[in-house]
């Protein structure tokens, strides 16, 4: 029962984390520069423009949907297990998920990159 | 990159691991949670650990939806693994922890993979995808951060 609710727990949190990652980048990218528009138009203006990007907010509760279930899975499972699971997932995960629905350039040096970070995160938990 | 968004991506790496690290801290004093006290769950947040956890966790959302402003998804999230690493250095040089040989190469695999991405542009220009959205998006791309 401990050995599935802890997966259990690692599927929801990448599923629900590759989703609000898309999101939450494709509502930045619409926003702008945080940095530039800061200095421009003050940190209120910065707050106003996200809270007003639909796909903001959802990947915000994508974000509280995959903290819940990797509180949950902690409950359940060792840190060592669950976090670097979940973890080395979500690095492959989101580099498809970018590549299919934010048309990033995913070039073979992404693609290499993020198999060598979800390698060596899944061998940190060894 | 200037120094301000370095510094940026570096709070991304220090929040999300003191976060984490307080978060599983204090989930382990409260015990396993059943599928069938789910509410237990949500008042989960009033413990005191687990709330140090969330304002650091709040902390590097700030950073990182900044960081994804300016940067690819696929640029900010290998670097976020870097975390990773420095608690295990920290573990080893400041308390003495031993190493194992399969978590050196881990360590070494991921500073490989985020250098390769840290090597390479932080932003890629668009395959055109129609006009729906095109103009901020067109516009950050063909801004002139190009790597050195």
């Amino acid at each position: 029962m401990k050995e599935i609710y802890s997966w259990a727990a690692i599927g929801a949190n990448v599923l629900a984390s590759s989703i609000a990652n898309v999101l939450l980048s494709y509502a930045m990218k619409r926003v702008g520069d945080v940095g530039e528009l800061w200095k421009r138009r003050g940190v209120l203006a910065v707050i106003g423009r996200m809270l007003a990007t639909p796909t903001f907010v959802l990947g915000v509760l994508g974000m509280a949907v995959a903290f819940y279930s990797l509180l949950f899975g902690l409950s359940w499972g060792n840190l060592s297990l669950i976090v670097p699971a979940s973890a080395s997932l979500t690095f492959v995960a989101n580099a498809l998920a970018a590549r299919i629905f934010l048309h990033e350039r995913v070039g073979r040096r992404r693609w290499i990159a993020a198999l060598l970070v979800a390698a060596g995160v899944a061998l940190m938990a060894a | 990159m200037t120094f301000r968004k370095y510094l940026v991506l570096a709070g991304i790496i220090v929040f999300s691991t003191a976060g984490d690290s307080l978060l599983a801290r204090g989930m382990k004093d409260l015990g396993n949670v059943s599928l069938h006290h789910l509410p237990s769950l949500l008042l989960s947040v009033l413990h005191p650990t687990v709330t140090v956890g969330i304002l650091l966790l709040l902390a590097y959302l700030a950073c990182y939806t900044s960081a994804l402003s300016w940067a690819d998804l696929t640029y900010v999230l290998p670097t976020t693994a870097l975390g990773y690493v420095f608690v295990a250095l920290i573990g080893r040089f400041s308390f003495h922890e031993v190493i194992s040989p399969a978590r050196w190469l881990g360590i070494a695999l991921i500073a490989a993979g985020v250098g390769l991405v840290a090597a390479g542009p932080s932003l890629t220009p668009r395959r055109e995808t129609g006009h729906a959205h095109s103009h901020d998006i067109s516009s950050d791309a063909t801004s002139p951060e190009v790597e050195p």
